[in-house]
């Protein structure tokens, strides 16, 4: 290529680069309709949901979209963390939100307390859909003065997930019954965790801290919260307990010191380098995303203690939204028990929906990326028996510190008392 | 009479087209930077919850507060410490490597600008560099330590090393653009004092600690200010290192300064206090670049 024509090219692709950052940087000062960079260029209303994690949307996107041919969807997915600070930077300022946003039960609370900042979705005829849900999980959706902000997606329940090949490599058995009588309590569970670790030194029992902190607390009749703006981490004995059996756990160095949900988790998980992880049924979803290549390795049984729930979410339509109407049928339609199954089916997050826990497309349905495991079973009994805890609005904060304790154990700069009075002295600064 | 005009417009045209120039500058200061810093003491005087509709009045609490909050001046001493980690290095890689630019080399230009990459190269995309170079388990660094059977570091968990690693990050980004700011000073340099100097026997180091370094001293001066501003306010290092946490670490061990502020702000919802804590920020800002001003002042006047 003679050299004018490479410099030709190289502007050609300057300017092209020029422009998309200009219509970014126009976006971000002026509303989106001034910039010109707003709806789509052939007149389809264009309705951004924002999520998290996994939600298993993309199939129903492209069916929505066919079914109306005025809307084109598209998903914003961001970490977790940054999603919901993102969301409340959005509403406070007025603008960037998205017209559907998904929003975690640790963060519901804080939302749910600013009810004038999202559309009431009883003025789009939630209401008529109140009996789909069980009570809790609607009401928690619902602001103090009546106000449906959210409506529920899927629903954690619990389970736990292990490795078959690394359970038949530390001599364990491997068949699910068989291996939920290792574990009947979570002193069991760490007791086969010892055991596994002199079998098989180099890959970890768990994870990392989060998800047993997150489970036990899961199955206590009281976590974090004992009712509003009321938290007791310092004096719920239930919450102690979480924290000791955890901290046991990973002082017996049961731990592959994995943060949660980090890259080097999902590295960690591609590679197998740990043998159990609790699994509400949305970590499901993420294993088989992280985990492709181990396709029938992993296995679900029943979990230590029994029962329990880790998590679930709402869909909300912030009120600064352009398409308020769209937007909101769009999140009933999402939320609807046929669409909940088919995320559940295609990714595993389980409905929140109670019709469709007697109905045999739930009830049924084995995992083949679990080696058939009857998740469809586990999880129906399990969030049927659900005892829903009190959950205030700084949960996911709360958490995020005590976790952030469990690490410093984890790393050795504390030693599990320290480590707990930070935690307190942290969580005294949220009250 | 036509002239006459010409040389009023003439004489509008000296006094007042100085001042239109410089307008978009001040109009963009007014709007990004005054109106915040403004708003911001505004806020900083109220109990201020991001999402709430109402906010209460609360005088000069915040800054009460602020001055017996641990977690504040923890950031603050990390944010310090990570600042002197990162700066004098830079510096002094920066002067070393201006030195060897300005020496008769082949394509000069070419080595120039190569010094220039890091900097242009996006921040996030250097972190994620690093902080696989870093990474604990199959990290770049760790392996090669490994190799010598020194056992692997945790980078994240300890202080010194979490903050030797982002001072590193800093390092890496910015030395090449020092050291472009020395080799413009460096070439101002008259060349007879060196051909004189050459004369009188004087080796390179001597000529470089004796001719090179006085005579850039006030752009030194502006550098070492300029980049202690920059290191008061490292945000998306230490934010990237610690995987997106917030809270720097486990125990704050490399939480910046403006990491806490964006915790406060973005995590715990207080806007009145995050703006109390900018503001007292600033105020340390001034402070450091003053000493700092004062500092090599001196020096220069010796």
């Amino acid at each position: 290529m003679s050299s004018e024509r490479y410099v030709e090219r190289q502007l050609l692709v300057v300017s092209r680069r020029l422009r998309v950052f200009l219509c970014t940087f126009v976006a971000l000062v002026l509303p989106a309709p001034l910039a010109g960079c707003g709806d789509s260029d052939d007149g389809r209303i264009r309705l951004t949901v924002g999520t998290f994690g996994e939600f298993g949307y993309d199939q129903l996107y492209r069916e929505y979209e066919a079914a109306n041919p005025g809307i084109r969807i598209v998903e914003r997915v961001t970490r977790a963390e940054d999603h919901h600070k993102n969301l409340a930077a959005h509403l406070a300022t007025n603008t960037g939100a998205a017209d559907v946003e998904a929003v975690e039960e640790g963060w519901l609370g804080q939302f749910t307390a600013a009810p004038n900042r999202f559309i009431d979705l009883n003025t789009y005829g939630a209401a008529t859909l109140k009996s789909g849900w069980p009570d809790w999980k609607w009401n928690f959706g619902t602001s103090a003065d009546g106000r449906v902000i959210g409506l529920g997606t899927d629903v954690g329940g619990m389970a736990m997930c292990y490795r078959r090949d690394l359970f038949t490599r530390a001599g364990l058995p491997v068949d699910r019954t068989e291996v939920a009588k290792l574990w009947p309590s979570w002193e069991k569970y760490i007791e086969t965790g010892a055991r596994f670790k002199q079998q098989v030194p180099d890959v970890g029992w768990m994870d990392g801290p989060t998800s047993m902190f997150r489970s036990v607390l899961g199955q206590q009749e009281v976590g974090l919260y004992d009712g509003p703006d009321s938290i007791v981490v310092g004096t719920n004995p239930s919450v102690k307990k979480a924290w000791d059996l955890s901290a046991q756990a990973l002082e017996r160095g049961l731990s592959a010191r994995l943060v949660a949900f980090s890259s080097d988790w999902n590295a960690g998980l591609a590679q197998g380098s740990f043998a159990t992880l609790a699994c509400p049924s949305w970590m499901m979803t993420l294993i088989q995303e992280q985990a492709r290549n181990a396709a029938g390795q992993w296995d679900v049984a029943t979990v230590p203690g029994g029962g329990g729930n880790w998590g679930g979410s709402w869909l909300t339509v912030p009120k600064q939204t352009e398409h308020p109407a769209e937007a909101a049928a769009l999140a009933v339609w999402l939320t609807a028990p046929q669409q909940q199954a088919a995320v559940f089916r295609a990714s595993g997050n389980f409905p929140s929906t109670v019709s469709l826990y007697k109905d045999p497309v739930i009830k049924d349905f084995r995992n083949p990326f679990f080696n058939n495991a009857p998740v469809g079973r586990f999880f129906a009994t399990s969030v049927t028996r659900l005892e829903p805890q009190y959950i205030g609005p700084r949960t996911g904060e709360i958490a995020t510190r005590i976790i952030n304790g469990l690490s410093r154990v984890e790393q050795g700069r504390d030693t599990p008392d320290e480590s707990w009075r930070k935690v307190l002295r942290e969580v005294e600064v949220l009250s | 009479m036509a002239r006459r005009r010409r040389s009023r417009y003439h004489r509008l045209d000296v006094k007042a087209s100085p001042y239109l120039y410089v307008l978009p500058f001040f109009l963009l200061f007014g709007v990004f930077g005054a109106f915040p810093l403004i708003y911001t003491a505004w806020v900083s005087f109220f109990d201020w919850d991001f999402l709430a509709e109402t906010h209460q009045w609360i005088g000069l609490d915040n800054y009460w507060r602020l001055f017996s909050d641990y977690t504040f001046w923890n950031a603050v001493l990390n944010t310090a410490q990570i600042l002197v980690l990162s700066m004098v290095p830079q510096l002094l890689l920066a002067l070393l490597l201006a030195y060897a630019l300005n020496q008769r080399l082949r394509s000069p230009r070419f080595w120039q600008m190569s010094a220039l990459l890091p900097n242009i190269t996006s921040v996030v995309a250097v972190t994620i560099i690093f902080g696989q170079l870093f990474g604990r388990d199959y990290g770049m660094i760790n392996w090669f330590l490994g190799l010598f059977e020194l056992g692997k570091i945790d980078w994240q968990a300890g202080q010194a090393s979490s903050q030797i690693a982002i001072a590193t990050m800093i390092v890496w980004r910015w030395t090449g653009y020092t050291a472009l700011i020395y080799l413009a000073a460096m070439q101002a340099v008259p060349k007879d004092l060196y051909a004189a100097a050459s004369l009188d026997g004087a080796t390179s180091f001597q000529q470089f600690r004796m001719i090179t370094v006085p005579a850039i001293r006030p752009t030194i001066v502006f550098t070492v200010i300029i980049s202690t501003i920059a290191g008061m306010q490292v945000l998306a290092e230490p934010l990237l290192f610690g995987g997106g946490s917030i809270s720097g670490g486990s125990d704050r061990q490399f939480q910046t300064l403006s990491l806490y502020l964006y915790e406060v702000g973005f995590n715990r919802w207080e806007f009145g206090y995050a703006s109390a804590a900018s503001w007292l920020m600033f105020a340390l800002i001034v402070i450091a670049a003053s000493i700092n001003y004062l500092f090599l002042g001196r020096i220069r006047r010796h």
